[in-house]
């Protein structure tokens, strides 16, 4: 055993045929790197066909598959794979474990990605396009279109058994391989949240799995799930996809989270405020998302009960939500701050994700919604929680523990300027997007009102400084890889918990006499 | 810690994940038991003869039924009412008439779908007889009546006066592909959209 895991390929069967968890969990940020850099453009094509209005760039086929695809990359190809990385490299290390639990079920986690990537972006080169029903795939849309849904589906397939297995490893290394000592209400944040993330993947991912199963069999071996003229109900699609859907956005979120409850301690030198409510916040949003799902369908006629139930227990989600906004507003209470780049990140999640927070108590207003509904109301709100809790978080993520993979640190200067054009870019991006959307522009329509023009043109500003300003962090992370001032072990003065024990870089193989946890 | 447990931790969880897939599924029967029982989808009542023949007749309280028909895109028949509305007393059996025409060159099967809104009247309104109970079969250029005999239950809430049946006929044969998915034909479609948008 100890022969096998010492010894370490080099060149190209290492990352093949690895089952370390620090190369794995490298593999899986650069695959959600570049998956982002394909994402974004994407979504700079949507800009730009929108700067003004009328027809000009893409046809509105093309805009369609663009919305489509851009979604289903950004969610499924870039942050699902990310905070998976993240889990791969930090949890072993925060829990005291010398590995995940299950190695090799790991590998092939990873490797499942890159195919089913490859065959979404070839579907937008078959006959008759990509996927252009958006990334809800709503039938009866998802049911007319080309083979390039066929491919989605499979795609889809193949991504959701990835999550699955990577879940399961999770779930087994958090509960199997924790150091003597580490007892559950002793873990880092980050791994309790993504304890709770793995178990909702684990329930809803097979769910979507089953729904694009029942869309492949309608559309080739004759169901009738949702083709009203057979006797199914397109409208049970959407009921199936968003008991899937709605957990999936706290997938998104929740590790989010974590990383949040490790930063700001850290750069406040207090310790978390509230560490049990934390966890038990985090497991109340996690039960509350799988009963919540039908506020985004309140405008296909529901009864006045089930939109009563519905509208009620979205709004109780602002509880547990509110409880860790405060906590995270109570640790920096009073605490020795200073502001290094991944707390300044830190903080605009936390701004930003309560933005994003406010508008979805909005939309769970039944009454309201149905004026938001399918409006870039919808879009600025999901994409001040998803860019602004998610992507932040990753970014929050990322500067927090570059010194620890890289041993460099990176430069101050440079992580600073990413930082406030990320930040000037997103709002530029997504605020104007709150008041074309409340005066009534629908969403995933390539084409718009005159009096849109100019709340879009600063969108369209807004997100190609967005993109292009993660050149900067590119070449940052690219500089701090190649080299740069030694980072001690510690790396930050407030810096607390065990993956700050190791050497930086940390080394291949860590803690494989596990420590003590007092 | 062993290798033994990780694997028994891992199998419990695969079958989590395989029972939610299953789960997904349930979801499809468990969805039309709701909305029989609950009529939320306005999912129309079969009913006999005989269940409806005892029914005592409300003289004192009119109804006001009226008919609504759609054809789907990929269905090339006409199809229309013979009758917009009618008032009925709740407990009368009635019979209203549909006409149907094939106005393509082919034979083709249809299948028309009924709602009834509002959702809380679906559970009231039984059919004792429908063209919608089976499949329609039209010759090329043939043109059908088609009847639905039904009853309003007298059980139907006070408050309501007026119900709107919907049918809407599709084309059953399978995997008909409306427009097809070249550009063309969706860009004329979205520009229409937009067309409407901008005005």
């Amino acid at each position: 055993m100890s022969e096998a895991a010492h010894h370490r390929p080099t060149g190209l069967s290492r990352w093949l045929f690895t089952t370390n968890h620090k190369d794995i969990g490298t593999m899986y940020l650069i695959f959600a790197f570049m998956m982002a850099i394909i994402g974004a453009l994407m979504s700079l094509v949507i800009r730009a066909e929108l700067f003004e209005p009328g027809l000009q760039l893409v046809d509105p086929n093309f805009f369609n598959q663009m919305t489509t695809v851009h979604a289903l990359v950004m969610v499924f190809g870039f942050i699902m794979p990310a905070f998976v990385g993240l889990a791969n490299w930090m949890i072993p290390m925060m829990i005291g474990a010398p590995d995940m639990a299950l190695p090799r079920l790991n590998n092939w986690s990873f490797w499942l990605l890159p195919p089913a990537a490859t065959l979404l972006i070839i579907s937008l080169f078959v006959p008759g396009g990509g996927p252009a029903a958006g990334w809800t795939l709503y039938p009866p849309l998802s049911i007319q279109g080309g083979m390039g849904m066929d491919f989605t589906i499979l795609t889809v397939h193949m991504l959701g058994i990835s999550s699955i297995l990577g879940s399961i490893n999770i779930i087994a290394t958090i509960l199997n391989m924790r150091a003597p000592g580490m007892n559950l209400m002793k873990m880092p944040l980050f791994v309790w949240t993504w304890l709770i993330t793995a178990f909702l993947l684990l329930a809803s991912i097979p769910v979507f799995a089953g729904a694009v199963t029942m869309l492949l069999t309608d559309r080739h071996f004759g169901t009738q799930f949702f083709d009203a003229a057979g006797g199914g109900d397109p409208v049970l699609f959407q009921h199936i996809f968003w008991f899937f859907g709605h957990p999936e956005v706290y997938i998104l979120v929740l590790p989010a989270f974590g990383v949040i409850s490790q930063v700001i301690p850290t750069f406040a030198r207090k310790p978390l405020f509230g560490y049990s409510s934390m966890v038990f916040a985090t497991a109340a949003i996690a039960f509350l998302s799988f009963i919540v799902w039908a506020h985004h369908m309140y405008t296909v006629g529901m009864p006045m009960a089930g939109e009563l139930f519905f509208m009620y227990a979205t709004m109780l989600i602002a509880v547990p939500t509110g409880v860790k906004v405060f906590n995270w507003v109570a640790t920096m209470w009073q605490g020795s701050m200073t502001f290094e780049t991944p707390m300044l990140f830190a903080i605009a999640t936390v701004f930003t994700f309560t933005m994003g927070g406010v508008t979805g108590l909005m939309l769970a207003l039944t009454p309201v919604d149905f004026q938001y509904h399918d409006t870039y109301f919808v879009v600025a709100h999901f994409h001040y929680v998803i860019v602004g809790g998610s992507v932040l978080g990753l970014f929050t993520a990322v500067y927090y523990w570059l010194p620890k993979w890289t041993g460099h640190m990176y430069s101050e200067g440079i992580g600073k300027l990413h930082f406030w054009l990320t930040m000037i870019g997103i709002n530029l991006t997504f605020f104007p997007q709150h008041f074309s959307g409340l005066a009534g522009m629908p969403r995933r329509i390539p084409d718009y009102a005159l009096q849109f023009a100019e709340f879009n043109m600063w969108s369209t500003y807004g997100a190609f400084l967005a993109v292009f300003s993660q050149l900067i962090f590119f070449y940052l992370v690219w500089k701090t890889v190649k080299g740069g001032t030694k980072a001690t072990d510690q790396v930050w003065e407030g810096a607390e918990g065990l993956e700050w024990t190791v050497p930086s870089p940390a080394p291949y193989h860590t803690f494989e006499t596990p420590p003590k946890v007092s | 810690m062993s290798e033994q447990t990780n694997k028994k931790t891992a199998t419990r969880l695969l079958l989590v994940a395989v029972a939610m897939f299953g789960f997904g599924y349930a979801l499809v029967p468990l969805y039309d038991l709701l909305c029989d029982v609950t009529g939320i989808n306005g999912k129309t009542q079969r009913a006999d003869v005989s269940e409806t023949k005892n029914q005592k007749i409300i003289f004192d309280r009119i109804v006001k039924v009226e008919f609504t028909t759609m054809v789907n895109t990929n269905l090339p028949w006409q199809f229309k009412a013979l009758q917009k509305k009618i008032s009925v007393h709740p407990g009368e059996l009635t019979t209203v008439k549909f006409l149907a025409r094939n106005i393509s060159d082919e034979v083709i099967t249809g299948q028309a779908v009924p709602s009834v809104a509002p959702s809380k009247a679906a559970n009231h309104f039984k059919k004792i007889e429908c063209f919608c109970f089976t499949q329609q079969v039209l010759q090329p250029g043939e043109e059908k009546e088609m009847a639905v005999q039904f009853v309003v239950d007298s059980k139907l809430a006070p408050e309501v006066d007026t119900i709107t049946l919907a049918y809407t006929f599709f084309n059953s044969a399978k995997n008909i592909k409306p427009a097809k998915t070249d550009t063309g034909s969706t860009k004329n479609q979205s520009v229409a959209v937009v067309v409407n948008n901008s005005k």
